[in-house]
């Protein structure tokens, strides 16, 4: 990473370029990172929201941005940008718009319409090499309705549509693999819990044209039900644990930015949330206990081989 | 000015192009198609600077209609049927985005059962959308109401997105001598685009379609948007006038036809209007006094020209190509509504649907549709709405059940 100019924590923003005061709730890990993102990408940007939590973060007459945003609709944010990208193109091309009056398009999504319904539009937009970045914060369900389980809900989870012994019965859709095989200019994983990382990573998107997925797990007080407090150690025992892997796809390949060197064992993430509270009380579930564990064994194993 | 033989669809790209279009997000469906292929052409062979992006829906497409015309660029996309109620959340949508641009409607029954042929039932569930509505009758009236639309889309009073709605195969298929006027006189009655305070760019931020909390702020911003769809009326009147003087053609917010010392009048939307002139034409040669009333604008509605020119008419049939299922037509509602409580003397309303799913109207009909209207003016007493239907067509339905029954059996199915 010898061309970072994020070598140490002191290199990162000293200060904020996201305004505070949102309707977000205390300790939201989306925010966080995006407060982390925002400080990289900077004010040169138009924001094309859809439907989620972070819909809230512009409340008329009130915006914590500095730059530009537009909210769309739950499934359509990337055809938004599309829109917004293409005609910008438009105006430079006819002189009606300086470079300097540029604007990065950026689209910020849940995981509900980042893996779920919009993946046509955000297919359709890869596909045609639309110049954009895709924020996406990962808060595992459908957060803004309650949280529901959603294509990103992990295996097991308790969601406000999976309450019964076993939580969720599905497993997590991988899309930052959907991501890779169209082939984009970019692909990473982030968690607002680790700056440095992330900060690298942003710095690598923003220098890069075309489509480009910054991928970020986003702890979820309200919805993973733990302490607000606790924000920033969830998101370090993710990657710790090797739930959330910190990876990059760039020029064809995969390469993991992060590797724990000792995984701790997943149910140090696990006991720290109530959405898992159930593998563990009243009784212990030891089956899924091992499977959730054997899974993330198997991806790192598989990873060495 | 040329004069060409176009398809509607063709008229329409003409009338993009003319209009000067900047930015077209596409997504074909049958019978529209042709429009977007015909400026897709253009484009690759260097005859209009535009930029065509094909999208993954019509959900997308209008997001990126919007999305460009915010921006500040001059943009034209188009659709027909289910792409229309595909994009419908987007309609409502860019709509209160105050996002001019056009949208072109090719008019297609909708599913089910699916088929390819026009009623109003698409256009019409996109009423209340928030966009503005021109229903044309004519090729000569799909071009030059695209140029109408620009200007009232891209007034400073009104900042709307338009749909311009013309009937699939009667006029998406059909072609008609159309007066094609030169780009140059076309640029003197519509301008370049004036984005005037839309556009995002940098050092000049700006928030566009945040959310907002309570019935208050949501109610303000509602009533903005329904004031600037009521001016749009004036502005389609004004721009109507520069219109004949650029190019000789006028156009009312509702066609009139031989309705002035009429006592019975028909009153429809879109080319099915043109049989109705034909059935007047004959009633007329028959001693009988009937008209025409067409609305070429829906949205706004032009309450005040319908109520005028119906003012001290004995009988109105109004004939609705679509149907709200559980209620009747919804023409027959709107024009209702705006005649009920008046201090004139009202017309006797009789409702009769027709023409879904491309079927025909006969001249027979219209002349039956006359016959029971000033049956029940005179009587006082509205009868319910009717569905045309002919024999003659119920005993082919028939004789198919009576094939399929046999089939069934044959393979031993209750
Ligand atoms: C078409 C549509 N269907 C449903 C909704 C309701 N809705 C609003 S936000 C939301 C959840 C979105 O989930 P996600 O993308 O993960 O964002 P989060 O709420 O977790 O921030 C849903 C289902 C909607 N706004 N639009
Ligand atoms: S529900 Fe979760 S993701 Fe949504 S604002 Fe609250 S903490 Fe953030
Ligand atoms: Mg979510």
């Amino acid at each position: 990473m010898s061309e970072t100019r994020f070598q140490t924590m002191k290199d990162l923003p000293s200060c904020h370029l996201l305004g505070t005061g949102t309707a977000l709730c205390a300790g939201c890990g989306g925010l966080e990172a995006l407060h982390e993102i925002y400080d990289i990408l900077g004010e040169k940007t138009v924001v094309v929201n859809a439907a989620g939590c972070m819909t809230l973060l512009a409340v008329y007459p009130f915006t914590p941005f500095r730059g530009s945003w537009l909210y769309t609709a739950m499934a359509s944010a990337p055809a938004g940008a599309q829109g917004v990208r293409d005609a910008l193109d438009i105006l430079l091309a006819k002189g009606r718009l300086t470079a300097e009056e540029d604007l990065q398009t950026v689209v910020l999504t849940g995981d509900g319409a980042a893996y779920g319904m919009g993946l046509s539009a955000t297919s359709g937009a890869i596909e045609r090499g639309l110049d954009f970045l895709y924020l996406c914060y990962d808060n595992e369900g459908y957060g803004n309705t309650g949280q529901q389980y959603s294509g990103a809900t992990p295996h097991g989870a308790r969601t406000a549509t999976s309450k019964g012994p076993c939580g969720y019965p599905g497993y997590k859709k991988d899309l930052f693999a959907i991501w890779a095989a169209h082939r984009p200019a970019y692909v990473a994983t982030v968690v607002g819990a680790e700056p440095l990382d992330l900060a690298r990573k942003i710095e690598q998107a923003k220098n890069r044209q075309g489509p480009r997925l910054i991928l970020s797990l986003a702890p979820c007080p309200t919805g993973w039900d733990f302490d607000p407090s606790e924000t920033a150690q969830i998101g370090r025992l993710a990657v710790q644990t090797g739930v959330w892997p910190l990876k990059e796809y760039r020029d064809g390949q995969v390469v993991h930015t992060k590797v724990p060197q000792k995984r701790l064992p997943v149910e140090d993430y696990l006991k720290r949330q109530g959405r898992f509270a159930h593998l563990f009380q009243p009784q212990r579930n030891e089956a899924l206990l091992q499977e959730i564990q054997a899974r993330i064994d198997a991806y790192w194993d598989n990873l060495q081989s | 000015m040329t004069r060409m033989l176009l398809t509607g669809n063709g008229a329409a790209a003409w009338g993009a192009r003319l209009a000067g279009i900047e930015y077209l997000p596409a997504f074909p469906i049958t019978p529209q198609t042709e429009i977007i292929e015909t400026i897709a052409k253009w484009i690759d062979f260097g005859e209009l600077d535009c930029r065509m992006t094909t999208l993954d829906s019509e959900h997308s497409m209008i997001t990126a209609a919007g999305g460009a015309a915010v921006t500040g660029v001059r943009v034209f996309t188009a659709t027909s049927s289910q792409g229309l109620l595909y994009a419908m959340e987007m309609l409502y949508t860019t709509a209160g985005w105050r996002a001019p641009f056009v949208l072109v409607n090719v008019s297609r029954g909708l599913a089910s059962p699916i088929t390819l042929e026009p009623d109003h039932n698409d256009i019409l569930a996109a009423r209340d959308s928030g966009f503005l509505q021109l229903h044309c009758a004519t090729c000569q009236e799909v071009l030059d109401g695209i140029l109408l639309a620009y200007r009232m889309a891209e007034d400073g009073r009104v900042r709307l997105p338009v749909i311009v709605n013309l009937d699939g195969f009667y006029l998406s298929f059909t072609r008609e001598p159309v007066e094609v006027p030169a780009a140059a006189a076309v640029a003197r009655f519509l301008p370049p685009f004036d984005a005037q305070n839309l556009g995002f760019r940098a050092g000049a931020p700006l928030s566009e379609a945040v959310a907002v909390l309570g019935g208050s702020p949501y109610s303000y911003f509602r009533y903005q948007h329904h004031l600037a769809a009521l001016n749009a009326e004036a502005v389609f009147e004004e721009s109507a006038v520069a219109f004949a003087r650029c190019f000789g053609r006028s156009y009312q917010a509702v066609e009139a036809y031989r309705c002035d010392d009429a006592e019975l009048v028909f009153v429809m939307l879109g080319s099915f209007a043109t049989k109705a002139k034909a059935a007047v034409d004959c009633l007329r040669e028959a001693g009988q006094a009937v008209g025409l009333l067409r609305p070429l604008l829906l949205r706004p509605f032009p309450a005040a020209a319908l109520r005028r020119a119906l003012a001290g008419k004995q009988g109105v049939a109004v004939i609705d190509q679509n149907l709200s299922p559980g209620k009747g037509g919804v023409l027959y509602t709107e024009l209702a509504s705006a005649l009920y409580g008046q201090a004139d003397s009202n017309p006797m309303l009789v409702s009769f649907i027709g023409g879904l799913g491309g079927r025909d109207i006969s001249a027979e009909e219209f002349y039956e549709m006359a016959a029971v209207t000033r049956r029940a003016a005179a009587e006082g007493q509205a009868p319910e709405p009717r569905l045309l239907y002919a024999e003659a067509e119920l005993c082919e339905i028939k004789k198919w059940q009576a094939i399929a029954q046999v089939q069934r059996a044959k393979e031993g199915q209750p």
